[in-house]
């Protein structure tokens, strides 16, 4: 291979590396404030993401209906149309998935957190008897008359069993984080339009190049992914430190305790944490739907352990830890599939996962959203 | 009374760590809560700041009935506490633990800077210290911070557990004086401590626990000369 070629393959993949990592990255901070605040690994901050990518989709083909050809062609826009269908789609998204992550929050975690929670006992009653109702009835109508009357009967034992005071195990919270990832993926796998199949985003954008770095033609897409990423996590850090509740998620992540004596309302924080992790994955997504236009029921699943990887890898609870780790990973992965061959891609990431827990434990930046001043 | 404590049983688990407590704190005055180690007093302070659950009895503070309320609306009230251990967030700045104390009132930044400034008069040393990170603070700077980042939630119940652990002597001299100086500014104060004899000095009324009962209580000058608590909390 010419020396030419070599390097211009280099900046290329260095290019997709830092646009794939900046997403991981933004995935990551919900991993990590979610961990920071409550020292849970939150596994269905996945499936969060992937409902925002379908809050893009639906934003685009829904409320913007914007079909996925015209006359034959991509419905591309250009100029303030495109910026704000680019504005709205990325608010929708980001509202679908904070919202998503509030509910789960709500309905997975803290009925076990042992509050005395009855609204989440009476939803998550219900999703259970929706649930096991489906195992048995393939017909919705009668699944939701089975679960509202067995509703408050369940509400009831759990009310029961979570009643105030009492904290579930560790093990508990893990079990719930699954069964809500599960649920939620399934959900979409069986009464989205396609199923299981993939759905196609329309392509607003015109993937033109922009810029040529080394030699290597920069397109756009990946510009916007890298700044907008950039943008929103500057966001999230002066909204971490400069504002009243931001200072209440860092206080909390450092001392619940002592946060609650000084007036701080911790179920509050909880929630405005899995909002910000959900805002920023919502902002992800759209930014994914950009580059690959298209989206599925499981698109979280392979990306969400990825961006899990990158928050343990930049030290979890570590908002600049969750950015470092996640570019590192991006650009690695990218390297090394250039190297090995695409198909070891997972492989070399979940190595270098392995070599920096065996020779740092605590990740790069080691220190939690606690310690660190982020 | 400001606050009155009735027949407090909590439990940690099946374990009852207080087993039907009751005293009070009078309105401007300092009262001690003294006793041995694993007595009850931490639980007893978390208890009164909300973040513990009451099985039974009751709290009142000024005359409204706070047994089941939330913490944070309890410092809304003007219940603030300095914890055991300081509870200072260690990856903030001085100047952002202080802010935490405002964290329930917000808004009205004239008033915080006014209160920032006498926090900052009782306790010059940590205006010096206002950008340094709270974890590289020394244990009395700790607890300087700590107590002045109640002060800024402007408390009429200041709740302070065990201010002079672990401090030198000289330094607790100093606390002690500050918590006068607090007092006589109007603000109630219900002290925890081990150091017995400095805080019988200070208080007007005390309470011995032990083994999650009040076993004695009266004013701290008759406590001081008591025998038995002599012997048991004073070295004789
Ligand atoms: N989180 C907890 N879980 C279980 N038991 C606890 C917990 N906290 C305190 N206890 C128990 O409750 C009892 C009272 O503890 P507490 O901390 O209130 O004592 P204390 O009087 O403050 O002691 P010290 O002077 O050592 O601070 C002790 O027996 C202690 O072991
Ligand atoms: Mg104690």
């Amino acid at each position: 291979m010419p020396d030419w070629l070599i390097i211009r393959t280099f900046w290329d993949l260095t290019v997709t590396g830092l646009a794939l990592g900046s997403i991981y990255a933004l995935v990551a901070l919900g991993y990590t404030l979610v961990y920071g605040v409550l020292r849970l690994i939150n596994f269905a901050h996945s499936e969060i993401f992937m409902v925002g990518t379908f809050g893009s989709l639906l934003a685009s083909s829904q409320f913007l209906n914007i079909p996925l050809l015209e006359d034959g062609n991509y419905p591309y826009r250009a100029g303030m149309t495109l910026i704000f269908f680019l504005v709205v789609i990325l608010i929708i998204a980001m509202v679908f998935s904070g919202i998503s992550a509030v509910l789960l929050e709500r309905v997975a975690y803290r009925p076990l957190r042992g509050n005395g929670d009855s609204i989440g006992a009476v939803a998550l009653a219900f999703l259970t008897a929706f649930i096991v109702s489906l195992i048995f009835i393939d017909d919705t109508q009668v699944n939701v008359i089975i679960s509202l009357v067995l509703t408050a009967p369940i509400a009831y034992s759990y009310l029961r069993i979570f009643k105030r005071g009492r904290k579930a195990p560790r093990l508990a919270f893990l079990i719930s984080a699954i069964g809500a990832s599960t649920a939620i993926a399934e959900a979409v796998g069986v009464w989205g339009t396609h199923g299981r199949d993939q759905y196609q985003t329309a392509r607003i954008l015109e993937k033109k190049t922009v810029f040529n770095l080394f030699g290597t033609d920069v397109r756009i897409d990946y510009v916007i992914v890298i700044v907008g990423a950039l943008l929103m996590m500057t966001a999230l850090t002066l909204f971490v430190n400069k504002t009243r509740l931001g200072r209440g998620v860092r206080a909390v992540a450092q001392d619940a305790e002592t946060s609650r004596i000084l007036g701080v309302n911790v179920d509050m924080i909880i929630i405005v944490t899995f909002a910000l992790g959900g805002v920023m994955a919502g902002g992800a997504a759209m930014l994914f739907t950009l580059v690959y236009d298209q989206t599925r029921f499981n698109i979280g699943f392979i990306l969400g352990v990825k961006s899990f990887t990158a928050a343990v890898l930049g030290g979890i609870g570590n908002l600049k830890g969750a950015l470092l780790g996640g570019l590192v990973l991006g650009l690695v992965e990218n390297y090394g599939s250039a190297i090995f061959g695409g198909q070891w891609k997972d492989v070399i990431a979940f190595t270098v996962l392995l070599v920096v827990l065996m020779f740092r434990p605590t990740g790069l930046l080691g220190e939690s959203l606690g310690k660190a001043r982020v | 009374m400001l606050l009155e404590v009735t027949d407090l049983h909590v439990f940690y688990g099946r374990i009852e760590a207080i087993k039907g407590i009751s005293f009070g704190v009078g309105e401007g005055e300092i009262t001690t809560l003294i006793g041995a180690n694993g007595a009850g007093k931490t639980t007893t302070m978390r208890t009164i700041s909300g973040v513990r659950t009451v099985t039974q009895g009751s709290v009142i503070f000024d005359g409204q009935d706070i047994t089941k309320m939330a913490p944070h609306d309890r410092v809304k009230l003007g219940i603030c506490q300095a914890p055991e251990g300081r509870g200072i967030f260690p990856g903030m700045t001085v100047r952002e633990n202080l802010d935490m104390g405002t964290y329930v009132r917000g808004g009205d930044s004239a008033q915080k800077a006014a209160d920032l400034a006498h926090v900052f008069h009782l306790f010059p040393r940590l205006e010096e210290r206002i950008s340094q990170l709270g974890g590289t603070l020394s244990g009395g700077e700790q607890q300087m911070l700590a107590i002045g980042r109640a002060l800024m939630s402007r408390p009429r119940l200041l709740l302070l557990d065990e201010p002079s652990m672990g401090l030198a002597p000289m330094l607790i001299a100093q606390i002690f004086e500050i918590i006068k100086q607090i007092n006589s500014e109007g603000i109630s104060v219900l002290l925890v401590e081990q150091n017995a004899t400095q805080a019988l000095r200070v208080a007007h009324r005390g309470y011995v626990l032990e083994t999650g009962y009040v076993v004695k209580d009266g004013s701290g000058h008759d406590l001081l000369e008591d025998p038995a608590v002599r012997a048991a909390y004073l070295g004789g």
